[in-house]
């Protein structure tokens, strides 16, 4: 049986898989759905929703609203870059980061974040991975550097995962 | 000094719009003398993928062009291949491409009217600062999405680049049930966006008008949206097989993207919501029709920072196609139709949010695509946007470079132009030396 709290964990992969290292998002997305269905954590899937998003606020603000935790994966443009660098952000209550994640839009998670504190939509707690992209032009696959960093940041990203259902349970004990 | 004869203008890097691009305005002894939108962003390969791909894949792989309008390009896709193929889909199947249009309309419209364009019009920096001050507004918008994206899900099979759509229809089709839900959710939206349009109406609009030839589609009885016959103000009519007779691509070198015209003409030519309603408005439903009345628009609509009057009528029109698709819904014997590849070339055309999306593929015997065209309606508008600032600007040289900058800006959003498609946007150059 699930519980409620366990419903309201969500990974959100942010990215175009057609726009080469944008596509990190959807490929950590992909790994953590295999694992979830297969792996030793096989039936958690049910109490987390992978959402797959363009990066468009509204959907990522209609995404997290009334989780406990949403994570967050996105490519990011670096200047100079470090490609497959990976910066994770802990956004805390009343924290409004700015800059724009990689998208084929004006707006992105820093737009999102700003609107959902603005509208009170914020989960109780967000943590933004953010890969330094190498390459964001039109085409499929990641590069090496950014494809090398694909299995330790999705395991980053299920230990987050875990640490919070694992708190979920321990409050309903 | 304000009132300078000689000045440049430089924008690098616009926000509030789809996509990167600049611009670019001289200005020489009080006159405008160049205005340029350039989009820097590399060429896209898109045509250069498809070659060599079986005729079943352009719909999936074209619909990542664009996280905004997939559903236009995977419309205008299907139905390319499916004249190269010689098959037509049956009335049930037509309609549900049309519902699950509705809800990319409602979407798009939805974003571009609440966080990219209404700020412009209330003072605000961006959708952000307009949240803090118009929670329930912003709330208003975000509702509407979340309504458009629920069709989508339930008739794409996701929000963001649908996974249902196939060559000859989709893979499965909803059943009455699972759109029955949708209906009161629709409902709902019907108020919602019959208060957008009210609350637009009220805003300022500078006193401004276009000239443009208007192209759009047109489909006799109901407002243009999955497909049509081509129409323009200027007597054009033509079919989808004709689109290159009638409008011709050229290079320019500012800009990655391609530049159209109509043949034959010597002016840019415009597509999009203005053109639409414009041309076609006579066609909208009961509701979307009322509200563009109470909202002042008459039958056609020329000042292009009205246009976000039109996206608001134009989302009614969607919230009540899509209760009358759902209203009358038969699921289909079957969710597609077959279709055998054969050689031949085959049209399609749809209008996308921003306007005419045209797709042309050519197939082998196998099924094999050996060629593809893309003309998304963005690339189409660029020589308008260009024209439309040049008289924008030449109006507003006694405004400070940071005001005549902000202008620009909002001036170029009334397009909301998508670069993503038409190649990414924008950085304004105001050259006054």
């Amino acid at each position: 049986m699930t519980g409620a709290g366990e419903r309201r964990v969500v990974v959100i992969g942010v990215g175009n898989e057609f726009r080469r290292d944008d596509g990190i998002g959807p490929e950590v997305l992909s790994r953590l759905r295999e694992h979830l269905a297969a792996g030793p954590d096989a039936g958690a899937g049910t109490t987390v929703r992978l959402v797959h998003t363009d990066g468009e606020p509204a959907d990522m603000i209609e995404a997290w609203t009334g989780a406990s935790l949403a994570v967050v994966v996105d490519a990011v443009v670096a200047d100079p870059p470090c490609p497959g660098r990976v910066h994770r952000i802990a956004v805390g209550p009343g924290e409004v980061p700015g800059g724009h994640g990689v998208s084929s839009h004006g707006l992105g998670v820093g737009e999102a974040i700003g609107l959902a504190a603005a509208l009170g939509r914020m989960p109780d707690h967000l943590v933004v991975h953010a890969v330094e992209a190498g390459d964001v032009g039109h085409g499929v696959g990641l590069t090496p550097a950014v494809s090398a960093v694909a299995a330790s940041l999705t395991g980053a990203v299920l230990r987050e995962v875990q640490a919070a259902l694992g708190q979920s349970r321990a409050q309903r004990r | 000094m304000t009132h300078r004869g000689d000045r440049t203008l430089a924008v690098a890097g616009l926000a509030r719009v789809e996509g990167e691009g600049a611009m670019y305005v001289r200005v020489g002894g009080g006159r405008v003398e160049e205005v340029r939108l350039e989009i820097y962003e590399p060429p896209r390969f898109f045509e250069a993928f498809l070659a060599g791909r079986s005729y079943t894949e352009p719909p999936d792989i074209t619909a990542r062009i664009c996280g905004i309008c997939p559903v236009a390009y995977q419309t205008s896709a299907c139905q390319a291949i499916e004249e190269a193929c010689g098959v037509s889909i049956p009335p049930p199947l037509a309609g549900l491409r049309r519902l699950l249009y509705c809800g990319e309309w409602i979407s798009s419209h939805a974003l571009h009217i609440y966080m990219l364009h209404a700020p412009d019009f209330l003072g605000y920096p961006g959708a952000v600062e307009l949240a803090r001050d118009h929670r329930e507004i912003v709330e208003r918008g975000l509702s509407l999405r979340r309504v458009a994206n629920a069709l989508m899900e339930v008739v794409g099979g996701r929000s963001v680049h649908p996974v249902n759509v196939r060559v000859g229809g989709f893979y499965r089709a909803p059943s009455a049930a699972d759109l029955a839900p949708l209906a009161g959710q629709l409902r709902q939206a019907l108020d919602l966006a019959v208060d957008t349009v009210r609350w637009v109406a009220g805003f300022d609009f500078p006193d401004f008008t276009c000239d443009h030839e208007l192209l759009a589609l047109r489909q006799p009885g109901s407002y243009p949206i999955e497909r049509g016959t081509l129409v323009s103000s200027g007597g054009l009519e033509f079919p989808a097989a004709d689109f290159e007779q009638h409008v011709i691509e050229e290079q320019v070198p500012h800009s990655t993207a391609l530049h159209a015209r109509l043949a034959g003409r010597d002016g840019s030519y415009l597509t999009g919501p203005l053109a639409r309603y414009t041309l076609n408005s006579r066609w909208l439903p009961p509701a979307a029709a009322e509200a563009a009345r109470e909202a002042g628009l008459g039958p056609g609509c020329r000042n292009p920072f009205q246009s976000i009057i039109v996206r608001a009528v134009e989302i009614v029109c969607a919230v009540e196609e899509a209760l009358r698709l759902i209203d009358g819904y038969q699921e289909p014997a079957s969710p597609f139709v077959a279709a055998a590849p054969r050689a031949g070339i085959g049209h399609g055309v749809s209008e996308a949010p921003r306007g005419v999306l045209y797709h042309r593929y050519e197939l082998d015997s196998g099924g094999i695509v050996r060629s593809a065209r893309i003309v998304p309606p963005t690339s189409q508008n660029q020589a308008a946007i260009q024209g439309d600032l040049r008289g924008f600007v030449q109006d507003r040289l006694d405004l400070d470079d940071e005001r005549l900058t902000r202008a620009c800006e909002q001036a170029i959003r009334n397009y909301d132009p998508c670069i993503s498609c038409a190649t990414h946007f924008l950085t304004l150059d105001v050259d006054r030396a």
